[in-house]
């Protein structure tokens, strides 16, 4: 009996999409093959990485562990749909190229996705918030340090400021690899 | 990875779901935030052949307090207990717990009911709800039972929830303003816990120190008669049974399991 399909209407982006689609079928697959919107990359396909992170009803989650059925009549939004084409880029997208957030890109999708949603519910996030945010993603380019730049810039702050206040704020409890403040890598 | 071929519902109500689940028995599968369901059928480690999906049941999506008791809905994710103001005065453990689950994107779909229901020795929730002394609430197109915690959980991923039977609520005690504290060992931040220590009110819950959530018992025991921190803690791995993988030997566990012990212990006693 199983392998029947259901229709789905789900808003991506801002646009109504609709398809017949096996309950199967991963959030990550239909972004990238039903719809067309390559920016949501697949890494470890495990939950793991992060790299396939998108918002659904504005919270960040793994789109390669939702069904595309569990978001039908939601509103779901990639990487394409934060900068619109020809137009600004969007504020969080800006500073990471501004910081130098990314090397290889291949997490940046995903990062700067898990990015928006921290600072939608987290809206003046320490450098530790920040870290804590983005445990869920993996970059094996760039040490994380100026991705974490990048969001505190995007949340308005200043980078320096306040990597040189975390660091000195509880020195006991900075963790190694994290920022010591001041002039410098 | 795509898992096997199912057929899928989402019915609109509790006793639709409930009605499904009376038809299809074993071979359906509930669906709630899909975050321990969907890496299994991933895997193909399991391949329902109907899932109801009751992820969006707004019934079963609630935190209030009723008399001694906070009472939370199945369908209540990790993300809404870390952000609920009710729990944050009346029960401050769970919130603290949460937030400590996963990752943020795990948090807004994984539900408190589908962490008690898929009984993970390593998951956090169902030792913090064991310390708290909390019921699960099971209901079924037969009716409905409470079931203290304490009688909940029967092995590894076993529970004595029938296959028609959905978790429809978790009930804890108010503790207000009772020492607590939880303190989870990983070796990254958003790693499942090699060990963790679930402490409110003089209880005692083990994480990962045997094939179902457990109590330390004879701390429990040996604070009750006026023992110090240092001595009951000692005792937490007493008639416990941890598992030994790559992240731990059964030894490290049992020292994890006595220090962390020690460490709530302190913590709850505001010392
Ligand atoms: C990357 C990752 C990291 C994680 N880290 C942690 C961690 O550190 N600590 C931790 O505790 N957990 C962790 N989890 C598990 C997470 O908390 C899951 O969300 C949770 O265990 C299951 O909840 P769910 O709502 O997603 O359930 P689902 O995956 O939808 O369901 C799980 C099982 O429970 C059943 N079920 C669900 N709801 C009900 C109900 N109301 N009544 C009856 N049966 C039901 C389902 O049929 C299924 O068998 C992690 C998961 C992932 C993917
Ligand atoms: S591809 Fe989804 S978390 Fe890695
Ligand atoms: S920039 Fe290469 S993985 Fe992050």
């Amino acid at each position: 009996m199983s392998g029947n399909t259901v229709k789905v209407d789900i808003t991506v982006n801002g646009e109504q999409t609709s398809a017949d689609v096996e309950p199967r079928l991963l959030l990550a697959h239909y972004l990238r093959e039903n719809v067309g919107l390559k920016a949501t990359n697949i890494g470890c396909d495990t939950t793991s990485c992060g790299a396939c992170t998108v918002l659904v009803d504005g919270e960040s989650v793994k789109s390669c562990t939702v069904l595309a059925v569990q978001t039908d009549q939601r509103s779901v939004t990639t990487l394409e749909g934060l900068s619109p084409e020809g137009g600004e880029l969007h504020p969080m997208a800006k500073a990471f190229r501004e910081e130098h957030g990314l090397q290889c890109g291949f997490c940046t999708p995903g990062m700067v996705m898990a990015a928006v949603s921290l600072i939608e519910e987290n809206p003046n996030p320490t450098e530790r918030d920040v870290r804590e945010g983005l445990e869920g993603n993996l970059c094996r380019c760039t040490g994380y340090h100026n991705i974490v730049r990048a969001v505190l810039a995007a949340a308005g702050q200043d980078p320096d400021a306040e990597q040189k206040r975390e660091a000195e704020s509880d020195a006991s409890r900075t963790a190694p690899g994290f920022s010591t403040g001041g002039a410098g890598a | 990875m795509i898992p096997v071929a199912f057929d899928y519902e989402r019915p609109d109500t509790v006793d639709a779901a409930l009605a499904l689940l009376a038809e299809h028995g074993e071979d359906a599968t509930v669906l709630a935030g899909g975050h321990s369901l969907l890496p299994v059928m991933k895997l193909r480690l399991g391949a329902p052949e109907l899932v109801i999906d009751i992820g969006r049941l707004a019934d079963l999506n609630y935190i209030r307090v009723e008399g001694d008791e906070v009472a939370i809905g199945a369908g209540t994710r990790h993300r809404d207990l870390e952000a609920s103001e009710v729990l944050a005065t009346e029960v401050p453990l769970l919130p603290a717990v949460a937030r400590t689950v996963g990752d943020p994107q795990v948090r807004h779909r994984g539900t408190i009911g589908g962490s008690l229901a898929h009984a993970d020795p390593a998951s956090d929730l169902p030792a913090a709800v064991l310390a708290l002394n909390g019921t699960v609430v099971l209901r079924s197109a037969r009716g409905e039972r409470q079931v203290p915690i304490t009688g909940f959980y029967t092995g590894v991923f076993s529970s004595v929830k029938e296959p028609d039977e959905l978790i429809v609520e978790v009930r804890v005690p108010r503790t207000g303003a009772a020492g607590w504290a939880y303190e989870k060992f990983t070796r990254r931040s958003n790693d499942w816990a090699i060990v963790a220590v679930a402490v409110v009110d003089g209880r005692v819950g083990l994480v990962n120190m045997g094939p179902t959530p457990l109590r330390a018992s004879a701390t429990e025991a040996a604070l009750a008669e006026g023992a110090s921190i240092e001595d009951a803690a000692a005792l937490a791995d007493q008639a416990t049974d941890p598992p030994a993988d790559t992240a731990a030997t059964r030894e490290y566990r049992r020292h994890l399991a006595r220090l962390l012990t020690k460490r709530a212990l302190t913590t709850a006693a505001g010392v």
